[in-house]
């Protein structure tokens, strides 16, 4: 991997970061809200379903953890694990793939 | 204070052991003396470094009771436990004898990350003027004072697991070149300080930033790195 | 301080990274969201949902000071941000336990 590759993924795993700052701290909040009193898949979907608002701001979420997760765990294995090179990051970016298409596919069967 | 001081210092190379050592008590006695006692009174074959003993050339760090600091201007009162010493050469060092590590690595390491200051005048041309109120040369004077003892560099999780990266050291003195107006050689540094071996591979553990004796914060001139980096690759030039 | 909080943010960041399939495969599955609902209801599930929570809260604050270390200008209070969130991360913990 070139410097520039290097240091450009380094900038989007900050990027991400940032956008993933917000996303979470909703996320969180949401959470403890809604757990109060207990929950059922009803209640959930009664909120959920065709929120536009939190449909987009959810899709972000999930698409700005395909980019920082899959980054964080190549410092990971090469640290920890002493994975490097090209098996490495071609299986990265399958991960990347499979969490966005997962994720997207979670957000379209909670919010449609 | 207990009249004497019990002393394990390391003796050998990598594969040596510690050996004990009783040293008399005194009043404001720091490290350094401890150990030159051991070597003047005790065992003349103790290796070990220092020349200026007042903090100011960065050749006495060792490691004593587990952290690397500067043995002159540390008293035992800070850091003996229950009357009691343990000093070894510096981490993350390959060990030459005793107490003396070899230091190579880590000066290489500044060579490497770009630490040359690289002009573009000559003697013919006018002084450079650089205003003490000016904000780059106040991020220079922030990491000016490094003596080069390799305490941080011996501090850092990040060398001892990837003996390839720079060091806090060296890539604290690339960015006070960084941020020297007169310097013409920063597109070459900022080549060198990015990748696997340089400062985006920082974790901002401190440890650095803690042990540093002159209370410098290399921590805080790697992410400078990490920023000027960042920027040099969204622009293609690096 | 900051050498514990960073593994922690590491370890948390591992598990969120092998949890966050399993959760998306159960939310696309939507319709059968009650039955896992109920599965939930266990205490050790409980416990682990309540982990969970903690982790996403611990990887938030340590990737916040990260950011906050890299990104804004040095100042003394930085030596100080590993135990700030450290403690934000728990209160986070504690929250969500005293809402379930």
């Amino acid at each position: 991997m070139t410097r520039r590759t290097e240091t450009l993924l380094w900038v989007a795993q900050r990027a991400s970061a940032a956008v993933l700052a917000v996303c979470v701290l909703v996320h969180l909040a949401t959470i403890i809200y809604a757990v109060q009193g207990g929950l059922t898949g009803a209640e959930i979907l009664a909120r959920t379903r065709g929120n536009i608002a939190w449909a987009a701001l959810y899709s972000v979420f999930v698409l700005a953890v395909a980019v920082h997760a899959p980054i964080g765990l190549k410092a990971v294995l090469a640290e920890w694990f002493g994975w490097r090179g090209r098996a490495r990051d071609l299986a990265l970016i399958v991960f990347a793939v499979v969490l966005a298409g997962m994720g997207l596919q979670a957000v379209r069967g909670v919010f449609a | 204070m207990n009249a004497t001081l019990k002393v394990r210092v390391w003796r050998g190379d990598a594969a040596g052991a510690f050996r004990e050592y009783e040293v008399p008590r005194r009043e404001s006695q720091t490290v350094l003396d401890v150990v030159s006692h051991i070597q003047r009174a005790l065992d003349p074959t103790l290796a070990y470094r220092f020349a200026c003993r007042v903090g100011m050339c960065g050749s006495c760090a060792m490691t004593v009771n587990g952290a690397p600091r500067w043995t002159c201007r540390t008293h035992v009162d800070r850091v003996a436990r229950g009357g009691r010493l343990e000093v070894a050469p510096l981490r993350n060092l390959p060990v030459i004898r005793d107490l003396v590590a070899d230091m190579r690595e880590f000066f290489d390491k500044w060579a490497r990350a770009g630490g040359q200051f690289k002009g573009d005048r000559s003697r013919h041309d006018e002084f450079a003027r650089v205003s003490p109120q000016s904000e780059k040369r106040g991020l220079a004077d922030a990491g000016i004072e490094c003596i080069g003892c390799a305490v941080c560099y011996s501090a850092c999780d990040v060398v001892a697991r990837n003996p390839d990266y720079l060091g806090p050291a060296a890539l604290n003195r690339a960015w006070t070149l960084v941020n020297d107006e007169r310097d013409a050689g920063n597109a070459d540094r900022l080549r060198a300080v990015a990748g696997d071996a340089g400062c985006l591979s920082c974790h901002t553990h401190m440890s650095c930033t803690e042990r540093c004796p002159k209370a410098l914060s290399p921590t805080a001139g790697i992410a400078g790195l990490k920023r000027a980096v960042a920027v040099a690759a969204l622009r293609g030039e690096l | 301080m900051s050498r514990g909080l960073a593994l922690a943010h590491r370890l948390s960041g591992l598990a969120l990274a092998l949890f966050l399939p399993v959760h998306f495969w159960v939310l696309a599955r939507a319709l059968q969201l009650d039955a896992f609902l109920a599965w939930t209801e266990q205490p050790a599930v409980k416990f682990a949902e309540w982990g969970l929570v903690t982790l996403l809260a611990l990887h938030l604050a340590g990737g916040v000071r990260v950011l906050m270390l890299e990104f804004l200008p040095w100042r003394d209070w930085a030596k100080g941000l590993a135990a700030l969130a450290a403690g934000c991360a728990l209160a986070a913990g504690l929250a969500f336990a005293l809402a379930l």
